[in-house]
């Protein structure tokens, strides 16, 4: 059977890639950023999953305001690296894995989640950057992913609550898949930023802490907490945390916080990482 | 504006609702043009002509030409959307950010480097001294 043996979560910002795509990941400002994912590329080197799915937020890339999904699954063979304005990323194809995805759209529907269905569909920084973080600078991506993108950019964003619950759903539809497969649930986005208005460059270490501690030992009540929060004390981009909250649902109740890293600045963010096991 | 939103009293910040979207519509489907490098060409080689084949304000498009991010957010524009226009004039993001603070790049990467802006006095209008 199918099974969810981890869970990560990791920041996305556009400069991280930019960053390695230009051979700059060994500059001062950089290296101490990629130094905190060494030990998570020795990890999933070692985990070998077969699959990642990848909850992240499309930057007006794949969607634009003629349609706004709230749920999109990636259900097609490949995803091509998308050009944001500076020209695509020089980064592998990212492969899908169609079946499981099917079997995971058919199941979460069932359970009550409206997902958008995208059989064609480019991805950009927002994947190929934890991609890149977990992985390196590859031929080849190591495993195939099915990307899963979620509305954070026009408010509101799904809550928190109804990502946490839709963890759930993806938990029970890959728990119910045949095949023998390893997966892992990834969360993206965050932590604190803001990257609009004359409030630019907030960032809050107490809020993103406050996060990264509740989400492994408090995710449930975490899962309450109303929108206004997030925007007020993690500033107006720090909402994508929501999708993080996605990822931790699809894991048991109790999990073991294998590794924590957080770091400021990337650019205009607060970088947070962390990566969760079930205990069973 | 309807009142009562719970986000219109957090300082230095547009949220782009449900309100702005459709205000900023043919703003934001101009700067998703860019995304394509032969737009961006086309843009870059007479900015007003490319703008005047969209359905915009005259105002969101004084505001593009003269880069005011803040206007143009203002008047219903998205950052990830409004991306485009700076990546293709080959600008960051933290460049934007700066412009969008009133603070040169250099005091705003130092600023970043130190920790960000905090969020003390900063979660209400008002409530901070310097606006």
């Amino acid at each position: 059977m199918a099974k969810i043996t981890a869970g990560v979560a990791t920041s996305h910002v556009p400069a991280i890639g930019a960053a390695l795509d230009l051979g700059k990941a060994g500059d001062a400002y950089w290296k101490p950023l990629f130094d905190g994912y060494e030990f998570s590329k020795r990890w999933i080197a070692a985990e070998k999953p077969d699959v990642v799915f990848l909850v992240y937020n499309d930057h007006a890339t794949a969607f634009s305001l003629d349609c706004i999904p709230t749920f999109a699954i990636g259900c097609a063979e490949f995803f091509q690296p998308a050009d944001e304005g500076w020209g695509a990323r020089p980064v592998p194809v990212v492969e899908g894995a169609p079946e499981l995805a099917a079997h995971i759209t058919q199941s979460v529907i069932e359970s009550d989640f409206d997902l958008t269905i995208m059989n064609r569909m480019e991805v950009d920084h927002g994947l190929t950057v934890p991609l890149s973080l977990m992985f390196g600078q590859p031929e080849a991506w190591p495993c195939k992913v099915i990307p899963f993108a979620v509305n954070v950019v026009q408010y509101p964003p799904p809550s928190g609550r109804r990502c946490y619950n839709l963890g759930k759903a993806i938990r029970k539809a890959v728990d119910s898949y045949g095949k023998d497969l390893k997966v892992q649930i990834w969360g993206t986005g965050g932590m604190s930023h803001q990257l609009q208005g004359p409030r630019a460059g907030l960032i809050n270490r107490e809020f993103d802490t406050m996060f990264l501690d509740r989400l492994v030992n408090d995710a449930d009540a975490l899962s309450m907490m109303p929108h206004i929060d997030y925007v007020r004390e993690a500033g107006s981009e720090g909402v994508e945390l929501v999708m993080w909250l996605i990822m931790r649902g699809a894991l048991d109740a109790e999990v073991e916080e294998v590794y924590r890293f957080y770091h400021v600045p990337a650019s205009n963010t607060a970088v947070g990482h962390i990566i969760l096991k079930n205990k069973s | 504006m309807t009142g009562g939103k719970p986000y219109d009293n957090v300082p230095g910040t547009v949220i782009f609702d449900a309100e702005m979207s459709r205000r900023g519509y043919h703003l934001n489907q101009f700067c998703m043009s860019l995304l394509k490098a032969v737009n961006r060409e086309r843009f870059r080689a007479n900015e007003r002509a490319y703008l005047d084949e969209w359905a915009m304000s005259e105002e969101q498009k004084q505001a593009v030409l003269a880069r005011d991010y803040n206007k143009m957010i203002a008047l219903g524009g998205n950052i990830y959307f409004l991306a485009k226009i700076f990546a293709t004039d080959g600008k960051s993001f933290q460049y934007a950010a700066a412009l969008m603070t009133g603070m040169s790049q250099e005091d705003y990467a130092n600023m970043m480097l130190n920790g960000g802006r905090s969020a003390e006095n900063n979660r209400y209008k008002g409530e901070q001294s310097d606006g």
